[in-house]
């Protein structure tokens, strides 16, 4: 089982932006329930989509770099990256087809 | 949409609240074969309370917290729970069918728990900056909004509560409220008059959210004077009531003009074998206690129906 990585504001251009794969991040903070029920949809996913996607978590709450600068305002937030673009943006709690739903357009 | 034979129950429920969790406990505490249906986080509306003070018993407890464990304690006794979204609601023979994008279930009792979704103000700029200021849920958002002001939208119990809670980030909290005095209980009336970071505009609607990638104002208007102002906000917290999740009933069941479903004590709707509790019936107290109470009810009758017209 694969699970989402954490993900920093010191290694985020390395991890998200200049990966190969299509990225999925989960903004998330430990205070946050909807975030909580999130994750284990996230984590199978990653299960998923493994070797096709790569999946990380970044909390907010330590990572005030990246969240503000991608104007984060809610959360949970996930959001998809190609090529080190924004391809999607997904707010709120989402069921897993709006997810896989993302996910297969960034993989076309 | 997996096809095949839907598969049997003895009670289906539509809906994680709190009156679909207690009409699943005690349903499965009934030796029923039960299977709880939600769209999205168990819970419903407490699943984004941060504190549940009123509650009998637990003197106070995070909202998502209190969900998972009446999840957990209904599952312990056989309730199985399933994430799928409902696309419709039928009778079949004598039996309830109910198709999801989980595929078809039959069951002799169908507990109609979907509950309330907040009301949007319904001007522009709402929708388009949703999420990126707008927000309907202050315990998941207000901590953005750190030493910046921002506004509350409402005068009842949740605007109180989620703008105290917003005052722990933010600079500045005011409330925007249509009325010249507030709805909310006198405990949090108390509480957000005597906070010093509260503050009230009375007799004053918004008219429009103003920003463009987010939230930068309001643009409001007083209904006593019509007087015109912009106040110049990071946020915008919306709490303004609530209407019931009933579109997949429209047709099923009997409605008031709100779209609650009509029930008696019993929580019986006049069709065999239909039953609703919690925030979707009319007249609820809209409470978590009081949604408990109605879904036990629920269960007790669901009981007994299925007793009288299924015998083994």
């Amino acid at each position: 089982m694969v699970k989402p990585a954490d993900v920093t504001d010191n290694d985020w251009e390395q991890e998200v932006l200049k990966s190969d794969l299509p990225v999925l991040v989960d903004f998330w903070a430990p205070w946050c329930g909807p975030c909580r029920m999130v994750a284990p949809i996230v984590e199978e996913l990653a299960d998923e989509y493994q070797g096709k996607v790569r999946f990380y978590k970044l909390n907010t709450d330590d990572n005030v770099e990246v969240a503000s600068k991608y104007g984060i305002r809610s959360i949970p937030t996930l959001m998809v990256f190609k090529a080190g673009e924004n391809v999607d943006t997904l707010i709120g709690f989402r069921p897993k087809s709006d997810l896989k739903r993302s996910l297969e357009k960034a993989l076309v | 949409m997996p096809e095949g034979a839907p598969r049997e129950y003895d009670i289906v429920i539509i809906g994680g609240g709190p009156a679909g969790l207690a009409a699943g406990l005690y349903a499965a505490r009934g030796m029923h074969r039960t299977v709880l249906l939600e769209k999205g986080v168990v819970g419903g509306q407490i699943s984004l309370t941060e504190l549940v003070e009123n509650y009998p018993g637990v003197p106070s407890v995070n909202g998502f917290d209190l969900a998972q464990t009446m999840l957990k304690q209904a599952e312990s006794y056989g309730m199985e729970t399933e994430y799928a979204a409902i696309a419709g609601v039928e009778e079949a023979g004598k039996k309830w069918r109910v198709r999801s994008d989980g595929g078809a279930i039959t069951a002799k009792a169908l507990i109609v728990t979907s509950g309330a979704e907040y009301d949007r103000l319904g001007v522009p700029g709402e929708e388009r900056l949703t999420g990126r200021g707008v927000s309907y849920c202050a315990t998941c958002d207000a901590a953005f909004f750190k030493g910046q002001e921002v506004a509350v939208v409402g005068g009842g119990d949740a605007a109180m509560d989620e703008g105290l809670f917003t005052t722990r980030f933010a600079a500045k909290v005011t409330v925007i409220h249509r009325r010249d005095s507030l709805r909310a209980s006198r405990i949090l009336q108390e509480r957000a008059f005597a906070n010093e970071k509260m503050e009230f505009a009375w007799n004053t609607v918004v008219e429009e959210i103003l920003g463009e990638n987010e939230v930068s104002g309001l643009r409001l208007r007083n209904v006593a004077t019509s007087e015109e102002r912009t106040m110049a906000v990071a946020a915008a917290f919306i709490f303004i009531g609530q209407h019931p999740n009933t579109d997949f009933m429209r047709g099923v069941a009997a409605m008031d003009g709100a779209g609650h479903i009509l029930v008696d004590d019993w929580m019986a709707t006049e069709r065999p074998g239909l039953f609703a509790a919690g925030d979707v019936r009319q007249n609820s107290a809209r409470q978590v206690a009081s949604s408990v109470g109605d879904g036990v009810t629920a269960a007790i009758a669901a009981d007994h129906y299925i007793s009288d017209n299924f015998p083994d």
